[in-house]
């Protein structure tokens, strides 16, 4: 039972990370823009997250506030390339997506940002501590998983709701939604197509950035080159097992987390160490190949929840 | 005044070649901004890239050393993208073909001390069965179940490369280091610096046998796309899967033939790269030869015989920038130049009007 806690616990803190990223997928899809650059924007956000909190002055909350910000505005600025691109260019989506992650990536400006301000390998000053803000953390079993983590993941959970309402329940919403089934029919509405395709292009990308730097200020505390190490990509496979929606995203999230952390909590405790390590590290990505067969299976056929015009970009002269 | 995009309808025959080139062009310049502001002498970098690149038989020899692996994988990119069909998992495939020859010498599949003439082909039936195996898999999954083959390609390059990981630091690691043993001489591909007794000339020079493989490579496919009834259907179905199936073409066996294919070519770069220049299977064994061959796929507007010219530039690139410093600046310099090949793309196909505000609104 305590392990069972112990591994739903964990997995709440490590899906956040997949939780802001597939959130901010789900943005940019939604208007039809479909934006392979997950992987390269969260490193972006990971990096210059770190960068701040290593450079600011004050106290801790202001600076990690301001470092989320910093994260989100650089995750935010790749995405503005890939909207400029996509919407303005109608570049094809996949390349200019794969073209940004290549761009920002592992091995690209995220590394060179790493390098440049001499981030790789110090510990943080500030990290995203728990913070049992209901003084609910003691409770068994859901004070540990729900009630005794750090503040990103109490602000993810206002962000899977408010997303959730705007999504469903608001004006510009139902517009969105409307921009990513039927632009011509939007367009003819007096929707302003492109507008909001570069919006949630770029607030998807905001959010990109934040999964980024909660991995490395919440769960890693220090920044290193291939920190995501592919989680961006799993965002985009959850975005399919989501439905294309915020609450199914925690479900998603959430069971990824769990299962990411399993191996380490069981080794801790002496089981299963004659595994090779690689098995453990492979095993999130058999999983998404897995669950996107699954998911595929019974529902590709319908394209349940997939916005129609995802990845057609929207040319009034050519409807 | 109102800027907007207008299709055009076709577009005269030498605009995309001039603009591809022109992004070139346009991307090198960028790339030489970005050198100048990280601290960098970009006329220094560019001159030390073609001089270690071009500058003499020698460095140009190791720049078709680079480029081997780039034109198979490319070919792989290419062969799947002329389908729409996005394998981004030449990286995976690539990993496997280099491990399937590795398990030739050193499971031993053949004992020690068969000669060469016999290694050697065993070396490349299992590099590109291993590759076409890891092609098959995502390409089942998108034919049979319609799964999306960009995220599993993906997926399974990081289970290709714990797999890798597996084999080289554990039952192969070389006292405990990263890597395996060098393999026996038997299983090193032919290189030219191997005549160098006969022909002075060519002592020192590491191009392999692999590149021959290479353009073979580049010639099949080449043939097989443009002249055989087998490329007209694929080539039907990249461009309108709806008449092809109207046409009667089985666009699902396509596909996994296709996938197929792909990871075979991508396997076969893999194993010539271990049999012909690594020498020995490591968890490092490429540097992202998967990822740029898609830059390079595209770059070459898919043609086979432009995958090898653009290879040898990449080659040339990644073979010299692995002196650019600070680390990072090639990998954005690729990015760079895939964004704008893209963008010459959209100038190929849209026109740019310039019109005022009030004739627009009229």
């Amino acid at each position: 039972m305590i392990d069972l806690t112990l591994i739903l616990a964990a997995g709440v803190a490590s899906g956040t990370i997949l939780l802001f990223a597939t959130i901010g997928e789900i943005f940019a899809e939604r208007s039809g823009v479909l934006n392979l650059g997950v992987e390269g924007m969260m490193l972006m956000g990971g990096v210059m997250g770190f960068w701040a909190v290593q450079r600011f002055a004050g106290p801790g909350w202001l600076v990690l506030t301001a470092a989320v910000g910093v994260a989100a505005l650089a995750g935010a600025a790749m995405a503005l390339i890939h909207a400029f691109l996509v919407v303005t260019l109608r570049a094809n989506q996949i390349v200019s997506g794969l073209a940004l992650t290549i761009f920002a990536g592992a091995a690209g400006l995220a590394s060179y940002l790493g390098n440049d301000l001499n981030l790789t390998g110090a510990p943080a000053d500030f990290t995203f501590g728990s913070l049992d803000v209901l003084g609910l953390g003691d409770m068994p079993v859901l004070g540990p998983i729900l009630f005794d983590q750090n503040a990103l993941v109490y602000a993810s959970w206002l962000c899977v709701v408010g997303v959730g309402i705007y999504l469903a329940r608001t004006r510009p919403g139902l517009e969105l939604r409307a921009v990513g089934e039927a632009p011509a029919a939007a367009d003819a509405m007096g929707i302003d197509v492109s507008a909001y395709r570069y919006w949630h292009t770029v607030v998807g990308g905001a959010f990109a950035g934040v999964g980024g730097a909660y991995f490395s200020l919440a769960i890693l505390g220090q920044w290193q080159t291939s920190l995501t190490g592919g989680a961006g990509w799993i965002a985009i496979a959850l975005v399919i097992f989501a439905f294309w929606r915020a609450d199914l995203c925690l479900v998603g999230a959430y069971s990824f987390g769990a299962f990411s952390a399993l191996p380490l909590i069981l080794q801790g405790r002496g089981w299963l160490t004659e595994v090779p390590s690689e098995v453990f590290s492979a095993l999130p990505y058999v999983m998404t190949v897995v669950v996107l067969v699954i998911v595929s299976t019974s529902f590709a056929k319908r394209r349940l929840g997939a916005p129609a015009a995802l990845g057609v970009p929207y040319v009034r002269e050519e409807r | 005044v109102i800027v907007r995009l207008e299709p055009r309808g076709q577009p005269p025959r030498w605009l995309s070649p001039l603009l591809t080139v022109l992004a070139v062009v346009v991307s090198l310049l960028i790339g030489a901004v970005v050198l100048a502001l990280v601290g960098g002498d970009p006329v220094k970098a560019y001159l030390h890239i073609i001089d270690a690149a071009f500058g003499d038989v020698g460095v140009l020899s190791d720049t078709l050393v680079k480029a081997t692996p780039l034109i198979l994988t490319g070919l792989a990119c290419a062969l799947a993208f002329r389908m729409r069909l996005w394998n981004i998992g030449a990286e995976g495939q690539f990993l496997l073909g280099a491990w399937g020859a590795s398990l030739v010498v050193l499971a031993p599949i053949l004992p020690e001390g068969t000669p060469g003439i016999v290694v050697i082909p065993a070396m490349m039936l299992a590099g590109t069965l291993a590759g076409a195996a890891w092609g098959f898999i995502p390409g089942l999954l998108r034919a049979r179940l319609g799964v999306n083959e960009i995220i599993t390609t993906l997926m399974l390059n990081y289970v290709a490369l714990a797999w890798i990981q597996f084999w080289v630091f554990g039952p192969w690691s070389e006292g405990g280091f990263q890597q395996t043993e060098t393999f026996p001489r038997e299983a090193w591909l032919p290189r030219l610096t191997d005549f160098g007794e006969r022909f002075p000339v060519l002592s020192g020079l590491t191009t392999h046998l692999g590149l021959v493989f290479a353009l073979i490579a580049t010639g099949i496919v080449s043939v097989v796309v443009s002249r055989t009834r087998w490329g007209y259907e694929m080539r039907l179905i990249g461009d309108n899967a709806r008449a092809a199936r109207y046409a009667g073409v089985d666009i699902a066996r396509y596909i996994i033939v296709v996938f197929t294919v792909s990871g075979a070519l991508a396997g076969l770069a893999g194993m010539s790269e271990v049999a012909g220049s690594v020498h020995r299977l490591q968890d490092r064994i490429s540097p992202g030869y998967g990822f740029t061959a898609i830059i390079i796929a595209y770059l070459a507007h898919l043609g086979p015989w432009r995958v090898v010219v653009a290879s040898i530039l990449f080659g040339a690139l990644i073979l010299a920038g692995r002196e650019i410093q600070p680390s990072g600046v090639p990998a954005m310099i690729q990015g760079i130049i895939l964004f704008c090949l893209i963008i010459a793309d959209a100038f190929v196909r849209y026109r740019v009007v310039v019109t005022r505000r009030a004739t627009a609104a009229a």
